[in-house]
Formats: structure tokens, C-alpha cells, sequence
């Protein structure tokens, strides 16, 4: 079937209202293309409506006054290579005064509006050392200029990859220092795919929601668990999904799910409790209502003793209406919000989910016991924390409690290499920790049984058999017990 | 069952993962009638496991027991029948992320190998997106023919028996992505910009070795690619456990304030044993071992023809 698919480029032009993600060398930004929006990125201010029409991928520059034009040829930098080189560095002395061009005369440069890469010509024709430094130290030094000077941006379709990387390197804290080498490993050892019923718990500003949607493709169902008054997905909605995926997404609050699994949610009560709600919003609303009515009130007899003025009922009906509109519609949300609900919890109900994901700055133990329960036979759960402590915690419970196998509790390094001709070497700098994960399976629990084995009144080749199935770890499973 | 969805009951035909215990797994396929022996005794398919819902736990011959898991490529990677070297999870986890898969995707790989990588690829693409695998061993392509239709998956992989380095990937300008894992990768790099979309891609190569990596990125940007980027991904497992460290003797001390009250200080349990005390924690410890190297993963971008 594939053989026959030729990509248009129609679908891949960039329009108005589409997320992208800008990139500027190694940085990355996502925005939404909005008509005329000043755009800051990279200490630089810019305007996107250029960008629409063209094809993603496109590379821009920027021109005086914010305007961004397609590059036309890439690549023209090699012609800064220049043929004279030296051998070492032993006659190459730092004196501070091998750049002939002073700092103002480089501000006057760019304010005659030069491109980034003749300004890097500049520079290298005014420096006395440029032509005595190594081919290497000569490809260092353009390399640099060319990266503070020449500001190309190129706008690209959001995924994971450019989302995960993005958020890891300008806002790590909001996402728990989620590294995207971890975030890979939380997506293929949930066994995140199209067609399943996946709980997600996260406060990563909803990056990991989105990266899980996107792995689903908009098949299956997607139960988003939230703490406080609301689900963020600031992160989510950076992807850019079409419409159908977030049919597939559900959303049900933490706080319910003790009431959820007791069998106690009553989605009338939550009705009411919405009203209640409602009524404390309302509730300002009405205080407004008739505190103006009151007011109204007193003026009424004023205007009656003047005149009546029919300009004045008109306006008074108008209001009317719109109050009237505007409960209509809280009502129509507040009905809206009880079918959300019910929907989720309907999901969640059949306790058969194909997976769950947990990252947030919550302790993940409860979180993970706690949604466990919705979790069917057979499919695997991950959970991440920056740290590593809590994730013990929560495999001496689970091994305690039994009903999950294969737990394992990883870390993982990334290095990234440079690699040229001559000078290939790990990048100096490299992340010093992407957070913890713990993974497992799970299994059908007979709580009987299990209370039995744990009074020790089992047989002993079944003990036998527990003791080798809770790892090489648990030689010490008394001492746990107590805990 | 399929690799590429989860069903609640085991059927004839499926295959299932038998859990014995920590890192001892054996895949089996279901079979009416077929019998299978493990250290806990036989387990009888037809009575034991047709019927029985993923999961659970079945009680074998001897009294022991095992659980039944429903098969993952995950599952399967650790499981499955080696004929070459094969990629592990970690390193998939992020060929699979930066390669930018996702349901729909059109995904070229060579060689197919032992077909753990595909069975990921697999998952991660379907219900609509296509393999094209290339395979130069017959014998290797013809089993992993089998297999993906054991594991019903066929439908969404086409597995070539050919030199991807001469002949290609037997398509063009229809793939989002191709992954690269023979000896010679840079040899196949021509292929690989050829199977991409014209609106361009994503590459990886994984190379064991760093010469390897510097032939591959040199052909890469004399190609055109962009963004070229090695990187390698290590993962550690921790082992929990509980940790006791003795408690030191300083002697009888004059006032009340004694080790005792020293081991509650550092906030854990402490346990009189005959005489000395100590204090158990609970922590987590890196293997004494772990594997240092799998290979170098070379990721790249090929731009807009």
C-alpha cells in the first residue's frame, strides 16, 4: 500500500493557527502561528505571517523590521574557509589584540543592516592570529562566530522528539527533569500504542500526555488523571493534534478516585456538587445580580417619580437576557463537564486499562497504589521520579502487596559525540541525571492467598517459590514486612 | 493476540510469555493438546492455558506456579530466539523517539536480523503505518516471515530478501524514517535518502564501533543530511535491598546517651542484636556489572529535495 503514497506538499505548508517549533542552531521554541504576533526568540523579535504558505522545514532570516525571508542556497559558509593555515600554536600569543574591528565598530556593522556571514568575513579578515591558528582552531573559531552572528531559523512540525528536547533544555523544571532519552524509555516500556486504554498522571505540563497521544495516533482512549481544579496541557496542546485525537481524551480529578473505587461516585452528586459549584461561581454572580437589582431597585422609585424612560427598560431587558444566556450556557458546560466525567469514569471503571504512566512532582507511591487498581491483568505500568528514593519506596510496597512482576528500577546516562574528521570525542558537557524509573508488569492478585502467604502458612514449595520470585533483593523480606 | 493489540483471553495459536521468576521467561506458542515443561512441572495448554485470561497465575504439575503474560516486544526482545546480536530496549526506546515514530509512519530497516527492533517498529506504526524491512540472509528473512505472521503482523510489514548496500530498500521516496544496522552503513546511505519522503526524514545508524560512526557521518553530510547527531545511551538497574550497616562500639558510656539513641538519630530502624546494634536501610545499589556499550546511535534529518 505505501508504494503508491507520494507526499504531497499541500499538507505540509505552514498556516495560521498551526503550532510549530522554531529552531535557531541547537535551541528550540514552540509557538502558535498567529496573524501578526511579535514572536521573541533568541534575543531576536520577528513576525511569522511570512512563514505561512511555505513549507515546514523551511529555513528563515530575519529582515529589518521582523519580516522573515526563505533562504534561498545553504551552505554558502564554506567559502569563509580560508587556504592559509598554521601548523601549531607557539607563536600565538594572547595579547587582547588580534581583533582589529572594535565592539563598536561591529554594532555599527550590524546596523548597517550587514548579513551575519559577512559580518563573520569581517572579522575573520580583521583578526592578525586567524591565518597562523590550525585548519581546526580556524573551522572553531568560524563556527563560533557564525553561531552568535548568522540567525537562521527554521520552523519545523512539533513530535516528541522536538518537544521533549525543547522543554529539557530551556524549562526542565516544569517537566521534573524529565530527560527525553527517559521519556523514550517510559513510552516503549508502557508499550504505548494505537488502540489501547492508557492512564496517564502527570505534572510535566502535560508534555508526557502529549508524547503518549501521539504514540496512540488518535486510536484508543486516553484517561488523564489531574490533581486540583484542572488538567494542564499547556505541553499537549504545543503538538498541534487534529481534532479527533482529543475525542480520545478523558480527563478524571484525582480527588474522586477514592469515591471511584468504593463504589460511592455518584455523578448526580456530582451534579449537585457542580452546582455547588457553581452556585459558589453563581454564587458571586447572583450576589452581583442582586446587589445590581438592588440598586436598580433603588433607583426604580427615582425614576418612577421622574419619568419612565424606555431606553432604560430596554437596556434592563438586554441585561435580562444576557444573564439569562449566561446561566444557559453554564448550564449547558456544567452538563457538559457531568458527561465528561461520567465518560471517564465509566473507562476507568471496568478496571481493564492496557497501561498507566505516572511523572509528577507528587510522591508516586500512593499515585501509583492508588490507579494500579484500574489496570487490567498482563500490561506493563512505569513510573518516573526525579528521585530515587521515593521509587524504592514504591517497590518494597509493591513487592509487599504483590500483584505486579518485573519490577525493575532504572537510571539512564546519555552522551552525546562530536564527530569530525580527526576530532571525534564525547561532547564535554553532558546532562548529570534524567530522573528514575520504576517498571513492572501486572498480575491477577488473589488477596487470600496472598494474605495467607504472608502469615507464612504456605506450603514450603510455594514459599520457595516466592522468595525466588521476589528477586535476589528480598533475602530480607521480614525486615520489609515490618516497614 | 497480537503483538500490535492486546486481547484479555488466551486463544489457540497465541504466543505467550511464561514468567517463572525474576529474569526467567519462555515464550510458548498455544497449542490444543501440546504440553510444556519448566522447573514446576508440566503446564497442559488446552486445560491450562486456552481460555485462561493474561495475567493469571497457573498452577503447574509439582505445585509451583508461574503467570501467563500477555506477549510485548518488550517481552519479546528478551525472549526471543537469537540468530544475530540484537538491539535492547533502551537503545530501541530512543531509536523509536528520535526517529520520530508514531501510528502511520512508513519505516524502512536493514538488516532485519533477529527481528527485535521490527517487532517494536511494528507496534509503535500500526494500525497504519508500513514496514519494509531488508534482510541479505534468506534463511534469517524466511523465519522472520514466520514470525511476524505467527505474531500477526504481517499485514503491516514487507520483509525483502536483498543487499541493502547494492540494491536499496526495493522502494522510493515513500519512507519517514530508516534505520540502519549492518557493517557498512555508509555504504547504504544513497539508499537511505532514496526511500525517504521527498518532503524529507529521519535516520538513525547503529555501529558498534567509533570508525564505524566516522564513515557513516562523513557520507551522511556529503549526502546532505542535517542535523547530524551520534549519541549512546547507558542504562543502569538498581537492585533494592536492605543494607546492614553494625553500629560501632564506643564502650559504656557515662550519661544515657548511648549508640542506641545514635541509630534513631539517623532516623532508621535499629535492631538490638545480641548485644550490638545496627541499622538496617532500605536502598538501592548499582550492579556490580553492567553493559558498557551497545553501539553508537547516528541520527540525522534529510531535508526537503
Amino acid at each position: 500500500m505505501a508504494e503508491c503514497v507520494y507526499d504531497s506538499d499541500a499538507e505540509s505548508a505552514i498556516s495560521y493557527g498551526d503550532y510549530v517549533v522554531l529552531k535557531r542552531g541547537d535551541v528550540f521554541k514552540s509557538v502558535q502561528v498567529e496573524n501578526k504576533k511579535k514572536v521573541i526568540f533568541e534575543k531576536q523579535w520577528f513576525f511569522l505571517d511570512n512563514a505561512v504558505g511555505q513549507l515546514y522545514g523551511t529555513m528563515f532570516e530575519i529582515e529589518a523590521g521582523g519580516s522573515l525571508k526563505p533562504k534561498a542556497v545553504k551552505r554558502a559558509g564554506d567559502s569563509l574557509d580560508s587556504k592559509e593555515a598554521g601548523q601549531d600554536n607557539r607563536h600565538i600569543v594572547d595579547d587582547g589584540r588580534s581583533q582589529k574591528l572594535t565592539r563598536d565598530d561591529i554594532e555599527t556593522l550590524k546596523e548597517q543592516g550587514l548579513k551575519g556571514q559577512e559580518i563573520v568575513q569581517q572579522l575573520i579578515d580583521n583578526s592578525t592570529t586567524f591565518k597562523d591558528k590550525t585548519e581546526f582552531a580556524q573551522a572553531k573559531y568560524i563556527k563560533k562566530k557564525k553561531k552568535k552572528y548568522e540567525s537562521d531559523i527554521t520552523v519545523l512540525k512539533p513530535s516528541t522528539r522536538l518537544l521533549a528536547m525543547m522543554y529539557h533544555g530551556r524549562e526542565p523544571g516544569k517537566i521534573c527533569h524529565l530527560r527525553y532519552d527517559t521519556l523514550a524509555q517510559v513510552l516503549t516500556l508502557g508499550n504505548i500504542h494505537a488502540g489501547s486504554k492508557i492512564i496517564v498522571f502527570e505534572t510535566c505540563a502535560g508534555l508526557v500526555l502529549g508524547s503518549v497521544m501521539e504514540r496512540m495516533g488518535g486510536f484508543g482512549s486516553v484517561i488523564q488523571m489531574y490533581p486540583g481544579g484542572g488538567p494542564t496541557r499547556a505541553g499537549m496542546e504545543s503538538f498541534g493534534f487534529p481534532s479527533h485525537f482529543h475525542e480520545t481524551l478523558h480527563e478524571f480529578p484525582l480527588c474522586k478516585v477514592n469515591a471511584l473505587l468504593a463504589g460511592t461516585l455518584d455523578l448526580s452528586e456530582k451534579d449537585t456538587d457542580s452546582q455547588a459549584n457553581g452556585s459558589r461561581l453563581g454564587g458571586s454572580d447572583s450576589s452581583q445580580e442582586t446587589s445590581g437589582v438592588s440598586e436598580e431597585k433603588n433607583s426604580e422609585p427615582q425614576n418612577m417619580e421622574v419619568s419612565v424612560d424606555p431606553q432604560e427598560e430596554m437596556k434592563r431587558a438586554e441585561r435580562e437576557k444576557l444573564r439569562e444566556q449566561r446561566a444557559q450556557e453554564k448550564k449547558v458546560k456544567m452538563e457538559e463537564k457531568r458527561k465528561k466525567l461520567a465518560s471517564a469514569a465509566a473507562l476507568l471503571e471496568g478496571r481493564n486499562a492496557d497501561g498507566l504512566v505516572i511523572a509528577s512532582r507528587f510522591h508516586p507511591c500512593p499515585v501509583l497504589m492508588g490507579l494500579l487498581k484500574f489496570v487490567a491483568p498482563s500490561r506493563p505500568f512505569v513510573v518516573y521520579c526525579q528521585y530515587r528514593e521515593p521509587l524504592i519506596e514504591c517497590y518494597t510496597k509493591l513487592r509487599e502487596q504483590g500483584g505486579a512482576i518485573s519490577l525493575r528500577l532504572t537510571d539512564s546516562w546519555l552522551r552525546h559525540y562530536q564527530v569530525l574528521p580527526n576530532r571525534t570525542h564525547p561532547v564535554l558537557l553532558m546532562s548529570g541525571g534524567g530522573g528514575y524509573l520504576l517498571s513492572g508488569t501486572t498480575v491477577a492478585t488473589d488477596t487470600a492467598k496472598a494474605r495467607n502467604q504472608h502469615k507464612s502458612e504456605e506450603p514450603a514449595a510455594k514459599r520457595l517459590k516466592l522468595d525466588e520470585i521476589s528477586s535476589s533483593c528480598d533475602s530480607s523480606a521480614k525486615a520489609i514486612s515490618v516497614v | 493476540m497480537s503483538f500490535v493489540e492486546y486481547s484479555e483471553l488466551i486463544q489457540e495459536g497465541d504466543v505467550v510469555i511464561i514468567f517463572l521468576g525474576h529474569d526467567s521467561m519462555m515464550p510458548v506458542k498455544v497449542q490444543s493438546g501440546a504440553q510444556t515443561q519448566t522447573r514446576y512441572g508440566v503446564i497442559r495448554h488446552s486445560s491450562d492455558l486456552i481460555g485462561q485470561r493474561f495475567g493469571s497465575k497457573v498452577t503447574c504439575s509439582k505445585g509451583g506456579w508461574v503467570y501467563v503474560l500477555h506477549p510485548t516486544p518488550e517481552l519479546w526482545t528478551v525472549n526471543l530466539p537469537h540468530r544475530t546480536q540484537i538491539l535492547y530496549t533502551t537503545d530501541i526506546a530512543n531509536i523509536t523517539l528520535m526517529l520520530d515514530l508514531k501510528p502511520g509512519s512508513v519505516v524502512c530497516e536493514s538488516g532485519t536480523g533477529s527481528g527485535s527492533l521490527s517487532h517494536s517498529i511494528l507496534r509503535t506504526i500500526a494500525p497504519t503505518g508500513h514496514l519494509h524491512t531488508v534482510e541479505f540472509h534468506a534463511q534469517r528473512a524466511e523465519k522472520a516471515i514466520q514470525e511476524f505472521k505467527e505474531h500477526k503482523v504481517s499485514h503491516l510489514v514487507t520483509v525483502r530478501n536483498q543487499d541493502v548496500c547494492a540494491e536499496g530498500f526495493g522502494i522510493t521516496g515513500v519512507a519517514d524514517a530508516v534505520f540502519l544496522d549492518i557493517p557498512s552503513p555508509w555504504e547504504a546511505v544513497t539508499h537511505a535518502k532514496r526511500a525517504l519522503k521527498r518532503k524529507g526524514g529521519r535516520l538513525c545508524s547503529f555501529s558498534p564501533c567509533i570508525e564505524q560512526v566516522q564513515r557513516t557521518c562523513e557520507a551522511l553530510l556529503n549526502h546532505g543530511f542535517e542535523e547530524i547527531c551520534t549519541l549512546e545511551v547507558l542504562l543502569r538497574v538498581h537492585d533494592v535491598r536492605s543494607v546492614t550497616l553494625p553500629l560501632p562500639d564506643f564502650g559504656p558510656e557515662e550519661d544515657c546517651t548511648n549508640s542506641t539513641q545514635m541509630a534513631s538519630d539517623l532516623s532508621q530502624k535499629e535492631v538490638p542484636n545480641t548485644g550490638n546494634t545496627s541499622v538496617i536501610c532500605k536502598t538501592a545499589t548499582p550492579p556490580r556489572e553492567m553493559a558498557g556499550h551497545t553501539g553508537y546511535l547516528t541520527f540525522a534529518t534529510k531535508p526537503r529535495d
